[in-house]
């Protein structure tokens, strides 16, 4: 392995005494003995086993649930139905005050997904609770559902959510979608000799961990309960699971972090609190793991995302205009999905100095099984879009594609579409790299480049961006809004402050500061500093000198110490 | 349905449960008798993390009932170690790093014991068809092969031993 100390030289400190050598695993004689202990391998006295009854439609009113005939069935302990479940609404980031409860433990008057849990089956076995699911009579009226983000999100489009009931997740109580504006995109497309659009639309993917979901709890000394989680982040599930059984969470002993498989699919909790719940009402030991069927089916996926990109490419090679607008489909419920469009508008435009950035990312409800985290969920199929999408404009240019990356790629110094400044960037050597490994054929030219000179100057600059009247920046052009103004070059639209500012539900806290509002500018007074008219193409990268020069000192006003989060707003990095 | 004994040697000790006539040697092998070694991923022979060695054979224990196992031999990872010594194979996969969360570990252990007891001189093409219906999530195959490699290079010098 090789640390390229010259590119990551302000990263870390650390000396690496361990990165790069072979340490064994303190984990590795469990795994290979068959003694490493996974949620399902413990033993328990008189264990009680729990099925669900699951919707067999995508959307439907439940109009009954009849549980005589299955309660009196042999074997059968317990069933519960979603008024058993103390607080049967709830939505994961709620344990961080991030969107509003949304989702039932088990379904009471609608079911909003094919396989959406309605009823569930304690037994002494767990054939015995799995029969005795055909017992369990449940009337529905099926409703008109929606498989389609951007036919959700049309206006007449059926009600799917009804906490959020547009189809999309509210960001701070008020905003349909995640917006990054930087320049002028119109401006960059006018400029443009290529224009290069299309449309990448990706499909649900099942983590399809070895291991299913599944959980043990069990009555244990001390008025608590023990739980054999498969959690990957154990004290999430704690956190969720207390809340909804309306438990303290010292009362729960969470035991877990061998995991068999996860890869984002087991953090949703998805039967940590029903095994609780069976245990609190049986007092004994309650075993739920889905199997593989349902594990496949209704464990949730990767979040389908449709992504629309159009660059605006000068002939030269040089990427002017980059335009995006994506839908993340969320399912019925929003789970992890608020988070993943917040991921993917701070990615973009990806890793290249572009001067005009707009993007759009919405969080599209529909009636598909919720989705949730998956490895880089929210940034992987931007990326294979934004990846594609560079290919496609090399080809439009004439352009070899690495080629075209190391023209376009950020360099230290650079002003990024979020205003913040590029520092350790280093994709130019990662592209060098990869061509030599991939015998590829590079110019000089290109071979010549270098992350660490080149950029700054120009090229970070914060261009003109237009804004509305009320002083934000414009709304997408289906909603009619023009830009009205426009926001200076070499300004921030959002004032530095170190209050941070809540999201969430206001209810029963004290109100939260206001999302900061730009101040409309006003021309005559308060002029700001004369700057350069703004830079709608990046310079070209100087050619090397022959002396190496410094390092492009980054503005002052912008070196790295604040960032805008768009879960808490500006803070202290 | 009427519980019925079986009895088997599981890693050379005599045991017996009662079991359901539809349990399946997973079932009964885990709950009956606590042997946590052999995992559930699938229930339906396709994954492979249940493979467990009946006299001999590699078998797929949530495949088959535990009913039809009276008399036979069980082998499951739990008994591969002869007490504190590990066996070459999960030496080998210790010191190639060929596990990552390792719930196919004791599949992939039992399929690669279940070749070298035929074959101990395998070619890389040998294992792969040898590890075939064993599926690693983590997609760690590469250092799996290379432990099973390696444990084939040491297994015949202890033999002889």
């Amino acid at each position: 392995m090789e640390f390229r100390k010259d590119l990551f030289q302000n990263e870390r400190d650390d000396n690496l005494n361990v990165v790069g050598k072979g340490v064994q695993r303190q984990d590795m004689p469990g795994h290979v003995t068959g003694r490493s202990p996974f949620f399902d391998d413990h033993a328990f006295e008189g264990l009680l086993h729990l099925k669900v009854v699951r919707s067999p439609h995508p959307h439907a009113r439940i109009r009954r649930i009849d549980i005589a005939a299955a309660e009196r069935a042999p074997g059968v302990k317990r069933i519960l139905r979603g008024s058993d479940v103390p607080v049967n609404k709830n939505t994961l980031l709620s344990l961080i005050n991030f969107g509003k409860d949304d989702e039932p433990t088990l379904a009471v008057d609608k079911v909003r997904y094919k396989g959406e849990p309605i009823v569930a089956i304690i037994a002494e076995s767990e054939a015995q609770a799995l029969a005795v699911r055909a017992l369990v009579r449940v009337e529905y009226e099926p409703l008109p559902a929606v498989f389609d983000v951007e036919e959700a999100l049309k206006p007449g489009a059926p009600v799917i959510n009804d906490t959020y009931p547009g189809n999309y997740f509210e960001y701070h109580e008020k905003y349909d979608h995640q917006k990054l504006r930087f320049g002028d995109v119109e401006r960059g497309f006018a400029m443009a000799d290529h224009i290069v659009e299309d449309r990448y639309q990706m499909s649900p993917i099942e983590h399809a961990p070895t291991e299913t979901n599944g959980s043990i709890a069990a009555p244990e000394q001390n008025d608590r309960f023990v739980v054999h989680s498969c959690a990957q982040g154990l004290f999430f599930s704690l956190g969720t699971a207390a809340k909804i059984v309306n438990l303290d969470s010292n009362r729960l002993h969470f035991i877990g972090g061998t995991v068999g498989g996860g890869f984002g699919g087991k953090v949703d909790s998805l039967t940590e609190p029903l095994s609780i719940l069976g245990a609190m009402m049986t007092g004994r030991p309650v075993r739920y793991v889905l199997d593989r069927e349902e594990e496949m089916l209704y464990g949730s996926p990767r979040g389908a995302e449709r992504i629309y990109i159009k660059d605006g490419i000068a002939r030269d090679g040089r990427i002017l205009a980059r335009q995006i607008r994506s839908y993340f489909d969320a399912g019925a419920y929003t789970r992890l999905s608020s988070y993943a469009a917040i991921k993917c508008t701070a990615h973009l435009p990806g890793p290249y100095t572009i001067p005009n950035v707009a993007s759009d990312i919405y969080v599209a409800y529909t009636n598909r099984c919720p989705s949730t985290a998956m490895r880089g969920f929210g940034i992987t199929a931007v990326d294979f879009a934004l990846e594609v999408h560079m290919d496609k404009g090399a080809e439009a240019c004439g352009l070899d594609p690495m080629e075209f990356r190391i023209l376009n790629a950020y360099r230290d110094g650079d002003m990024k579409a979020h205003r913040r400044v590029a520092k350790n960037t280093a994709l130019i050597e990662c592209v060098q790299v990869a061509a030599e490994k991939a015998r590829w054929p590079l110019s000089d030219e290109a071979r010549r480049q270098s992350s660490l000179t080149g950029g700054g100057g120009a090229r970070a600059e914060i261009p003109a961006t237009p804004i509305d009247e009320n002083g934000r920046i414009n709304r997408p052009e289906t909603r009619g809004g023009r830009p009205t103004q426009t926001l200076p070059a070499g300004t921030m639209r959002v004032p530095m402050t170190k209050q941070p500012i809540m999201e969430g539900s206001t209810e029963n806290r004290p109100k939260a500061p206001a999302v900061p509002q730009y101040e409309p500018y006003r021309p005559a007074a308060a002029a700001p500093p004369p700057v350069a008219p703004p830079m709608t193409a990046p310079p070209p990268p100087a050619a090397p000198p022959a002396v190496a020069p410094s390092p492009s000192p980054a503005p002052a006003s912008q070196h790295g110490a604040h960032r805008f989060s768009s879960v808490f707003g500006t803070r202290r990095r | 349905m009427a519980k019925v004994p079986v009895q088997f040697r599981l890693n050379g000790s005599d045991r017996a449960a009662f079991a359901d006539p539809a349990d399946s040697l997973l079932t009964v092998l885990r709950r009956g008798l606590n042997d946590f070694g052999p995992k559930y991923g699938c229930g339906q022979g396709t994954c492979g993390t249940c493979s467990v060695l009946i006299d001999g054979g590699l078998r797929l224990a949530c495949l088959t009932l535990a009913a039809s196992c009276e008399g036979a031999s069980i082998e499951t990872v739990s008994g591969m170690a002869d007490g504190p010594n590990l066996h070459p194979l999960q030496t080998a996969f210790m010191e190639h790093f060929a596990a990552q969360c390792g719930f196919c570990t004791p599949g992939m252990l039992t399929a690669a014991k279940a070749l070298l007891d035929r074959n101990p001189n395998p070619s890389r093409e040998d294992v792969i068809d040898a590890i075939a219906g064993n599926i690693c999530r983590c997609t760690g195959y590469e250092p799996i092969i290379q432990a099973i490699l390696a444990a084939a290079r040491t297994l015949p010098a202890q033999r002889r031993s």
